[in-house]
C-alpha cells in the first residue's frame, strides 16, 4: 500500500560537511543525495546492494575495520568519512586485483585519447582485446572509477580469463574476459525480471556468471529481455547491433511502437540510423526495463530494405511504383465517387492520436459516414462497452505503477509476461513484496511460476468462473456491503442472479474444483488492495461484454475500485489501443466517447467542423465484411491494419476484400493485406514522425521524430490531409501534429488539458480537463463516472462452438514473447525469428499420444472453416481438449480457423474458441 | 507422557545393561573407526562369538579420540571394569574374544587401559595415560560410552535434565545463565554466547530462527562430526533451549552431506526426541513448540559462514553478504536469527544441567570451559581431544599427542584451520584462548590444530592453505577472489625457486589488502597464513627467493637428489627403482643421476639401503659427482 509515512530526518557527517537525509537512507544514498561521490561498480539504484565490488568502503566513526557505503544504513551522528589517503589507497589495491583479471590498456594508457581516430580501421576485428576495439569505450564505468582513484601502474602478474567470447544470443555477446562479477546481470535477472536464468557459476577464480550446466541462454529461461546488458558496467555484455557504427551522436526520447505500456526508449542515432533502443530509467513507466522487442525488435525494421519508399499503384493487376501525385490523384478521383456509406474507414491501434482524429474526421466530414473503426473491435471493444455501462467510463482504472503495491491480483485471460512484459514486472515485484497472485487462465502461462493460485478453468467459461468466486465471496459475508450501499446500484438484482452459480455447477463447467474457486475467492476479498488485470482472453468471446461486466461486479462488490491499487484494469494489446478509441475512431462515437446519435453533441462537432454530419452510427470492422458481401461497401481506406491475418475466418475476410471496388492501404510494409490493395501509401514509421500514444493506463506520451522518414514515405497525417484537401475537406491544413492536438483538445473533454508543450514536461493521464490539471491516476476515486457503479445481472453463456466428434479440441489463441500481432514488424527482425522462426501448436501430451503427434511433427489443424498446417509443440502447458496457436505466422495463419462469431453488444469476434481437430501428415 | 516417566524408563534401561550378565562389547564405530576397519572387526567379533556360543551385548558407539589407535574396543566382562583395546585387526579381535571372553587372558598387550576403578595387572588407567590425562572430556564426556542411536542411554546420563530446568526458567534467566557460564562461540570467532542470544531474543520480530552450524570444513577438522556422531543428543538439547530461550519456533542444522553417519544419527535422534516429547508441539507440555529441519550442505567450505549459510539454507548459492543488519536483526529470510556452532550448542545444553557455576571453573580468566581440537599433523599421537582453555600449545602437542613424530623437531602448529596461522616453537607456551592466539597472528578457529614438524616447509605448506582458499572463494569480491589467487600465484613461484626480491613485501601488501577490505569472515582470515609465517618464517621465504633453497627440503623445483661416489656400493636397487630410468650404473659401478631426467621423487633415497646412505637430498648446493658411472673405489 502506498501510506504516506513520516519519515524521520536524521543528521550525519560525510567528510565534514553535514547531511541530513531520511531514516532508512543508506550512507552511499546520503552522500550522493549530497553530492558526494563514493566510486561504486556494482551497485545500481534499482538493485538490491550486494557490496560486493569493495570500492564504496568508507571510514566510520566508531565502527571497526572498513564497512561499505552502500549496504551501511545511514544512523544519527554517523560520522563518515570517503576520501582518505587510507581508502584511496586500498581501493586503488582493489581496482588493481580487478585489472589483473581484466584486459585493461585502455584504461591505464596514457596515449588513449590519440587512439580514437583510429578506431573506425580496427573495428573489423571481431575480439575486444584493448583500448581501441572496446565496445564500452567512453561509457564504462570501470573507466570512471580508475581515473577517480588515479590507478595509473598495475603491478600484478595479468591472470586473463582465456573465456571464449558467448555468442548464444541473437542480440548481445556475452564476453566474461571483460567481467568484474559485480553481480548486477544476476541480480537485475532475478530481482527485477523474476527471471534468474543466470547466477555465478563455479568458485573461487573460476568464478563467472552463467546458465545452469551451461547450457544456453535460451534453454535457461533468458527472455533476451536486455535488462543484463543495459546494466553491466562494463563491456562484457554488449548489444551486437550497431556494434561497430561507433557511438552515438544523438538520442531521442520516444515511446515504444509494440504493446499497450508504452515503455520510453531512448532512440541512440547516428546520422540518419537508429543504431540502438535503450529503455528510459527516469521518469518514465518502464523505469529502465523493456522487453526483447522493444529492445531488440525496433532498429531492424525501421531500417529494412522491405519497406515501403513509394506510393504503389495497381497496373494490370500488379503493383507498381508510382509518385505521391500520381497515387493521391486516383486516391482522391476514386473516392470521389464512394461518398457516404459506401465508403468506410479502417483505423489503427498502431497510428498516433492525432492520425486517427484526421480518420475519423476525414471519413465523417469528408466521406460523410460513420463508418470508421479501428483494430480495437479486434480486442477491446467488450472493454469499452462493458465498463462504460459498469463504471461510466471505458479505460484502465488504475495505473502501472501502483501494481507493485497490490495486496492481491487477479489476472485473468491475460499472458502477461508475453503480451505486456513490463506490467508483468511489476506483477512479480508486487508478489516478491508479499502480495498474493491469482492467475486465471487455461494454460500454464509463466504467471503460474509466481500465482498463489492458479485457475486453470475451461476456455470460454470466465463468466461462470467469476460469478462463482462472487457467490463465495457473498456468501461468506466477505463483500464490502457498505461500499456497494454507498457507491453502487443494481445490486439486488445482480445478488438474484448469482443464484445459478453455486460452487457445484459452477465446478462442473469451468472444470476447476470448487475448493479452489472459493479459495481464490477468499484471497481476492480478504487481501485488499485488490487489483485486476486481464486481457483479450476476456473480451474476445461471444460474450466478451459480459466477462467485462462480471469482473467489474467483482471489483465492486469487494470494494477494490477507485483507490489505489485496486481496480478493473485491461491491457490493451497495441500500443495506441486506448488512443484510437479515445480520438473517434469508432463507429458511434465522437472524440472521448460522444455519442453520434446525439444531437448536443453532433452540434457542436458540425459547429466546430463546419459541415453537417450524420446521426446514424456506422459499421464495425466486423461487420463491414458482410456488408461487403452485400454490395453496401465498396471502398476502403485501411491504415496500418493487416485483416487478411487479425480477422477471424480469415479466408472469407480475404474474400471479401477482393469483391472490394477499390481498396487503399497505408502501411510501413507490403503486408499480406497490402498486397491485395489497388493503391499501397508508404507511411513513415513510429521513429520517422510526432505524435502521441495513448497507453492502456490512459497515459499520453509523445513519439518523437528521430530520423528522416524511409525513402519517400510519408507520416500518415500528411497522407489524410492530402487527400482530405484534394477532395475538398477543410479543416486538413496542418502542418505539424502539435497543432492536430490542440484541436483534438478543443473538442475532447477528457484531453482538454493536453498539449505538446505540457507534454514536454511529462507525460499525463486522461482525464485532463484543462491546462491546470495535473491528470488522473485513479479513475473512480470517491465516485463512479457515471454516478453509481452499476452491478450486472449475469447468466452463463457457453462458447459458440463446443468441441464435437467430428472437432474433438478447443483451439485457443494468443501471443508468444518475441512476436507481435501479424508479424508485420517482428517478423522482420532476425534474432526474433531465430528465437522463434515458425508458428506452432501447442498441444497436450494426452491429446497427441493417441494422435500418433511427437513433438515437431507437422500436423494439419481443422476447423469448420479452413485448415492449416504447423508444426507441433506437445507440452502440457496446455490442458487436455485444448490446444493453442499464435496468430504471428502467416505462414500458419491461425484466424482460418478461428470463428467469426460476434459479441452482440461489442461486435468484437470470438477469437478464443473455436472447436478444431488435429491430424497427423505424413512428411516425405 | 511425562518426563520423570521417561527419565525413569531410561534409567532402568540403563542400569540393566550395567548389571547385565552377559559380556559386554562397545565397538568404536564413528566414521574415523569405521575407516579403520570398525565394521570389519565387528564382523569378525560377532562371527567368534557365534563360533565359541558366547552371548554378548554389542554396542556401536561413537569416537573415543584416540585415532592413533584406531580401530578400537571396549569390553566389559561383568565384574570387571572397562578395558579399552587399540590398534586391532580381524584376527585380533577374534583372538581376543578366545582369550579374554573364553579363557579369561585379559590380553595386557593389546590393552590400552582399562576405565573404572578396580585393577587389572598389567593394565594402565585409560585416564592416567598422558594423552588423556592433561584433558577435560565434559562435552565428549557421552562419546564412546553410550549407544548414540539410543536416546534413553543419553538421558540415563542427565540428558535433557538442562532442558527440563530451562522449560521452568524464564528466557531471560537462561540468557544469563549463559552469560555468567562465559561461554563464547566455539564456531572460532569467539562472541560471547549470551549476548548473542540476548540480541536476537531482543530483536523486533515475531517469527525468529535458529541454525545449528554443522557445516565443518577446515581441512584436518572433525570434532562436530565425532560429536555429532558420538552423542547427537547433547547437541539437540542445546538447541532446544536456545530456541526456548530466543523465541524461535523452527530451526535448522546446516550439516555438510559429506557427513552421511552424522546426518542419519541426526534424523534418527529427532525422530526419537519426537516420540519423547522433547521436540515438536508442545514441548514436555511446557506449551513451546519448536521444530527442527536439516539441510544438507553441498560441499561449499564458504557455507560454513553464517551469512552464506542462510543463503544456501534459502535455496540460493550461498554467498556471504555485509551485515550489518547482522542475522540477529535480519537473518534467515529476513527474520531475527540466532546461529551456534555445533560445540557452541553442547556447551550451552551442558551449561544447563550442570550450571554456570560449574562450567565456569573450566579455561582461563577470559576463555571460559573447554575446547575440542582435532589434534593432526605430525604428532605421534593424533586424535580428538578436549582441553581448557588456558593450557599451553606445548601441553596440548608434548603431553597429549606425544611429541613430534619419528622424533624429528617441532616447526610450528597450525591453528584455525584455512583461516589461521602457524605459531613456531617460540609460541609453544602461549596459553591456547581467543586472545592469546589472535595476539599470535591465528585465530582459535573450529578447532583444527595441524603440527609441522622439522621437515615442512613453510612456504609450502602456506601454498597449501592458500591453493584451498582460493579455490573455495565464493567469488563475490574482488580481494577474495583475485587476491587468494595473486598471494597463490607469487607462493606458487618461489616455490619454483622464482621467486624475485620484493615478493615478500608484496605479499604482505596484498595479505593486507584482502584482510581489510574482503567481505566476510573466510576473505578477511585467509591472508592469515601468509602473514604469520612471514612473521615466524621468513628466513625460509628469504632461502627460496635469494639462495633459491628450500631448507626444508620439499620444494621440488629447488632440491636435487645427488648418489655419493664414495659411498655407493654398486648395488643397482636404485636404478631398477628409479621410475623415470633417470640412473644410470651397473654392477660395481658408481650410479649416477640424471638431473635433467630425474623428476625429483625421493624414490632412490627411499630405497637406498640405509647401511650405504649414498643418496644425498640437497637445496641450494651441488655435489661434485662423476658424470658416468665409474667403478667403485677409483677416485673423480
Amino acid at each position: 500500500m502506498v501510506i504516506s509515512q513520516e519519515t524521520k530526518i536524521i543528521n550525519l557527517a560525510i567528510d565534514g560537511q553535514p547531511v541530513k537525509t531520511k531514516e532508512g537512507t543508506t550512507v552511499l544514498e546520503s552522500a550522493q543525495q549530497a553530492g558526494i561521490y563514493i566510486p561504486t561498480l556494482c551497485y545500481h539504484h534499482s538493485l538490491t546492494p550486494s557490496g560486493s565490488c569493495r570500492m564504496c568502503i568508507v571510514e566510520i566513526e566508531g565502527m571497526r575495520g572498513f564497512s561499505t557505503a552502500c549496504t551501511t544504513p545511514a544512523i544519527e551522528g554517523m560520522v563518515v568519512k570517503t576520501n582518505t589517503p587510507q581508502l584511496q589507497e586500498l581501493r586503488r589495491d582493489i581496482l588493481e586485483l580487478i585489472l589483473s583479471e581484466h584486459p585493461y590498456a585502455c584504461l591505464i594508457c596514457d596515449r588513449k585519447e590519440h587512439c580514437e581516430p583510429f578506431h573506425i580501421t580496427l573495428r573489423k576485428q571481431a575480439e575486444t582485446t584493448g583500448c581501441t576495439m572496446c565496445p564500452k569505450n567512453g561509457r564504462c564505468e570501470l573507466q570512471k572509477v580508475v581515473d577517480y582513484v588515479g590507478l595509473t601502474e598495475i603491478r600484478l602478474a595479468p591472470s586473463r580469463r582465456e573465456a571464449p567470447i558467448l555468442k548464444d544470443s541473437p542480440f548481445f555477446d556475452r564476453d566474461y574476459n571483460l567481467c568484474i562479477l559485480c553481480g548486477r546481470c544476476i541480480q537485475v535477472c532475478q530481482e527485477v525480471r523474476g527471471i534468474g536464468a543466470i547466477a555465478f557459476t563455479y568458485r573461487g577464480s573460476r568464478t563467472l556468471p552463467g546458465t545452469a550446466f551451461d547450457k544456453s541462454l535460451q534453454d535457461s529461461g533468458c527472455q533476451f529481455c536486455g535488462a543484463c546488458v543495459d546494466i553491466c558496467p562494463t563491456a562484457a555484455l554488449t548489444e551486437r547491433s550497431g556494434r561497430w557504427r561507433g557511438l552515438p551522436e544523438r538520442s531521442v526520447i520516444t515511446t515504444c511502437p509494440y504493446c499497450g505500456v508504452g515503455c520510453q526508449l531512448s532512440l541512440e542515432i547516428k546520422g540518419n540510423r537508429i543504431l540502438r533502443t535503450v529503455p528510459v530509467m527516469e521518469n518514465s513507466v518502464n523505469s529502465g526495463q523493456a522487453c526483447v522487442k522493444g529492445r531488440f525488435g525496433i532498429t531492424e525494421f525501421v531500417h529494412h530494405p522491405q519497406r515501403l519508399t513509394m506510393p504503389l499503384i495497381r497496373k494490370n493487376g500488379k503493383l507498381v511504383e508510382a509518385s505521391w501525385e500520381e497515387a493521391l490523384d486516383l486516391v482522391t478521383e476514386k473516392l470521389a465517387s464512394y461518398k457516404g456509406d459506401e465508403f468506410a474507414f479502417i483505423a489503427s491501434g498502431k497510428c498516433t492520436n492525432e492520425e486517427n482524429y484526421l480518420a475519423q474526421k476525414f471519413t465523417r466530414t469528408v466521406m460523410a459516414t460513420n463508418n470508421i473503426d479501428t483494430s480495437a473491435r479486434l480486442c477491446h471493444a467488450p472493454t469499452v462497452a462493458g465498463l462504460a455501462q459498469a463504471f461510466g467510463s471505458s479505460a484502465t482504472t488504475n495505473s502501472i505503477s501502483e501494481i507493485r503495491s497490490a495486496a492481491c491480483i487477479l489476472v485473468v485471460g491475460s499472458n502477461t509476461s508475453s503480451t505486456h512484459p513490463v506490467i508483468a514486472l511489476e506483477i512479480k515485484r508486487a508478489v516478491q513484496n508479499g502480495g498474493k497472485l491469482i492467475v486465471a487462465d487455461p494454460r500454464d502461462i509463466e504467471l503460474c511460476r509466481y500465482a498463489d493460485i492458479w485457475l486453470s478453468h475451461s476456455p470460454g467459461t470466465d463468466v461462470a468462473l467469476l460469478m462463482g468466486m462472487m457467490r463465495v465471496i457473498f456468501d461468506e459475508g466477505l463483500a464490502d456491503l457498505a461500499f456497494i450501499k454507498e457507491y453502487c446500484e443494481n445490486f439486488d438484482a445482480f445478488k438474484k442472479s448469482l443464484k445459478n452459480f453455486n460452487l457445484d455447477s459452477v465446478e462442473k463447467v469451468t472444470c476447476v474444483p470448487g475448493d479452489k474457486i472459493a479459495e481464490a475467492a477468499r484471497l481476492y476479498a480478504t487481501y485488499k488492495p485488490a487489483s485486476i488485470i486481464y486481457g483479450t482472453g476476456i473480451t474476445q468471446h461471444s460474450h466478451g461484454t459480459d466477462n467485462v461486466l462480471a469482473l467489474a461486479n467483482l471489483a465492486m462488490l469487494t470494494g477494490n475500485i477507485g483507490k489505489p491499487s485496486t481496480g478493473v484494469n485491461p491491457l490493451s494489446g497495441q500500443n495506441n489501443v486506448q488512443g484510437a478509441c479515445d480520438t473517434g475512431a469508432l463507429p458511434d462515437v465522437y472524440t472521448a466517447y460522444q455519442s453520434v446519435d446525439n444531437p448536443d453533441i453532433q452540434k457542436k462537432f458540425e459547429i466546430a467542423w463546419g459541415c453537417s454530419l450524420s446521426a446514424s452510427p456506422g459499421l464495425a470492422v466486423t461487420e463491414i465484411r458482410d456488408a461487403i458481401y452485400k454490395g453496401e461497401v465498396k471502398a476502403i481506406y485501411l491504415m496500418g491494419g493487416n485483416p487478411v491475418l487479425s480477422e477471424p475466418d480469415a479466408k472469407h475476410a480475404q474474400e471479401a476484400l477482393n469483391k472490394l471496388e477499390f481498396l487503399v492501404v497505408q502501411d510501413i510494409f507490403l503486408s499480406e493485406t497490402a498486397q491485395l490493395a489497388d493503391v499501397v501509401l508508404p507511411a513513415a514509421s513510429f521513429a520517422e514522425k510526432d505524435g502521441t500514444f495513448t497507453n492502456t493506463e490512459r497515459r499520453i506520451q509523445r513519439i518523437r521524430k528521430a530520423i528522416e522518414p524511409a525513402g519517400n514515405s510519408k507520416p500518415d497525417w500528411w497522407i489524410i490531409c492530402q487527400i482530405a484537401g484534394r477532395l475538398g475537406g477543410k479543416g486538413f491544413s496542418f502542418e505539424h501534429p502539435s497543432q492536430i492536438m490542440s484541436e483534438i483538445a478543443s473538442l475532447t473533454p477528457s484531453y482538454g488539458g493536453v498539449s505538446y508543450q505540457r507534454l514536454e514536461e511529462g507525460a499525463m493521464q486522461w482525464p485532463c480537463p484543462d491546462d491546470a490539471h495535473p491528470g488522473t491516476s485513479i479513475l473512480h476515486a470517491g465516485k463512479f463516472a457515471r454516478g453509481k457503479g452499476k452491478f450486472s445481472p449475469l447468466i452463463y453463456k457457453s462458447p459458440c462452438e463446443l468441441p464435437d466428434k467430428e472437432y474433438p479440441l478447443v483451439l485457443t489463441t494468443g501471443s508468444s514473447l518475441y512476436h507481435f500481432r501479424t508479424g508485420t514488424m517482428t517478423r522482420k527482425i532476425t534474432g526474433l525469428n531465430a528465437i522463434e522462426p515458425e508458428g506452432v501448436i501447442e498441444i497436450n501430451p494426452v491429446d497427441a499420444c493417441p494422435l500418433k503427434i511427437s513433438d515437431g511433427s507437422k500436423v494439419k489443424v481443422v476447423s469448420r472453416r479452413g485448415e492449416v498446417i504447423a508444426r507441433a509443440k506437445v507440452t502440457e502447458k496446455s490442458p487436455p481438449k485444448v490446444v493453442f496457436m499464435t496468430s504471428h505466422f502467416a505462414e500458419s495463419a491461425v484466424n482460418i480457423l478461428t470463428n467469426p462469431v460476434l459479441d452482440p453488444i461489442s461486435k468484437t469476434p470470438e477469437l478464443k474458441v473455436c472447436a478444431i481437430r488435429v491430424e497427423e501428415v505424413q512428411e516425405l | 507422557m511425562a518426563f520423570e516417566e521417561i527419565h525413569s524408563r531410561a534409567i532402568s534401561e540403563w542400569e540393566s545393561l550395567q548389571s547385565s550378565s552377559k559380556p559386554r562389547i562397545l565397538v568404536g564405530a564413528g566414521t574415523c573407526g569405521r575407516a579403520a576397519g570398525a565394521l570389519g572387526i565387528l564382523e569378525a567379533i560377532n562371527k567368534e562369538l557365534t563360533q565359541r556360543k558366547v552371548e554378548a551385548v554389542i554396542t556401536q558407539v561413537g569416537c573415543l579420540g584416540l585415532c592413533y589407535a584406531e580401530p578400537m574396543i571396549g569390553i566389559i566382562k561383568p565384574g570387571y571394569p572397562q578395558i579399552i583395546y587399540g590398534n586391532l585387526t580381524p584376527k585380533l579381535a577374534a583372538q581376543l574374544i578366545d582369550d579374554y571372553l573364553v579363557s579369561d587372558n585379559p590380553r595386557p598387550d593389546l590393552a590400552l587401559g582399562y576405565i573404572g576403578d578396580s585393577k587389572i595387572n598389567g593394565i594402565p588407567n585409560l585416564f592416567e595415560l598422558p594423552v588423556l590425562k592433561p584433558q577435560v572430556r565434559i562435552i565428549l564426556r557421552n562419546c564412546g560410552f553410550i549407544d548414540p542411536e539410543n536416546i534413553n542411554h543419553y538421558i540415563a546420563n542427565e540428558g535433557y535434565s538442562g532442558l527440563v530446568k530451562a522449560l521452568k526458567m524464564t528466557p531471560e534467566a537462561i540468557i544469563e545463565e549463559i552469560k555468567k557460564s562465559g561461554l563464547r562461540g566455539r564456531g572460532g570467532a569467539g562472541f560471547s554466547t549470551g549476548q548473542k542470544w540476548d540480541s536476537c531474543r531482543t530483536a523486533p520480530g515475531g517469527e525468529k530462527y535458529i541454525i545449528c552450524n554443522a557445516d565443518e570444513g577446515d581441512p584436518g577438522a572433525f570434532m562436530n562430526r565425532a560429536l555429532l556422531e558420538g552423542d547427537p543428543h547433547s547437541v539437540l538439547e542445546g538447541i532446544v533451549i536456545g530456541a526456548y530461550a530466543i523465541g524461535a519456533n523452527q530451526g535448522y542444522i546446516y550439516c555438510r552431506a559429506e557427513y552421511p553417519l552424522a546426518l542419519e544419527r541426526l534424523r534418527l535422534a529427532l525422530h526419537q526426541m519426537e516420540e519423547c516429547g522433547l521436540i515438536g508441539d508442545n514441548i514436555l507440555d511446557s506449551g513451546f513448540n519448536f521444530h527442527i529441519k536439516i539441510k544438507e550442505g553441498a560441499g561449499a567450505f564458504v557455507c560454513g559462514e553464517e551469512t552464506a549459510l542462510m543463503a544456501s539454507i534459502e535455496g540460493k548459492r550461498g554467498m556471504p553478504r555485509p551485515r550489518p543488519p547482522f542475522p540477529a536483526i535480519s537473518g534467515l529470510w529476513g527474520k531475527p536469527t540466532n546461529i551456534n556452532n555445533v560445540e557452541t550448542w553442547a556447551n550451552a545444553a551442558l551449561i544447563l544441567q550442570r550450571g554456570s557455576e560449574w562450567y565456569a571453573q573450566y579455561g582461563s580468566e577470559r576463555s571460559k570451559g573447554t575446547k575440542t581440537f582435532a589434534l593432526v599433523g605430525k604428532v605421534e599421537l593424533t586424535g580428538l581431544i578436549e582441553v581448557p582453555l588456558g593450557i599451553t600449545l606445548g601441553e596440548i602437542i608434548y603431553d597429549i599427542g606425544g611429541g613430534i613424530l619419528k622424533g624429528k623437531g617441532f616447526k610450528a602448529v597450525q591453528t584455525g584451520g584455512p583461516s589461521g596461522g602457524c605459531l613456531p616453537a617460540s609460541m609453544l607456551n602461549s596459553p591456547v584462548d581467543y586472545e592469546s592466539l589472535t595476539a599470535a597472528g591465528s585465530i582459535m578457529g573450529s578447532g583444527g590444530m595441524i603440527v609441522a614438524d622439522e621437515d615442512t616447509c613453510m612456504v609450502d605448506l602456506t601454498k597449501y592453505f592458500l591453493s584451498f582458499t582460493q579455490a573455495e572463494s565464493c567469488g563475490k569480491c574482488p580481494p577474495c577472489r583475485v587476491g587468494t589467487r595473486q598471494m597463490l600465484g607469487i607462493l606458487e613461484r618461489i616455490t619454483q625457486g622464482e621467486g624475485k626480491p620484493g615478493d615478500i613485501e608484496q605479499l604482505e601488501k596484498l595479505a593486507n589488502t584482502v584482510k581489510q577490505s574482503a567481505l566476510c569472515g573466510l576473505g578477511q582470515t585467509a591472508p592469515n597464513p601468509v602473514l604469520t609465517t612471514i612473521r615466524y618464517f621468513r628466513d625460509e621465504y628469504e632461502a627460496h627467493i635469494n639462495e633459491k633453497r628450500c631448507p626444508a627440503l620439499v620444494c621440488k623445483d629447488l632440491i636435487s637428489f645427488y648418489i655419493l661416489p664414495d659411498k655407493c656400493q654398486g648395488c643397482m636397487i636404485c636404478l631398477r627403482n628409479c621410475p623415470v630410468e633417470a640412473i644410470s650404473g651397473g654392477k660395481r659401478l658408481v650410479h649416477v643421476i640424471d638431473q635433467d631426467k630425474c623428476v625429483k621423487c625421493g624414490t632412490c633415497l627411499d630405497v637406498c639401503p640405509p647401511r650405504f646412505a649414498a643418496v644425498a637430498k640437497v637445496s641450494g648446493e651441488q655435489i661434485e659427482v662423476p658424470q658416468q658411472p665409474t667403478p667403485i673405489g677409483k677416485s673423480v
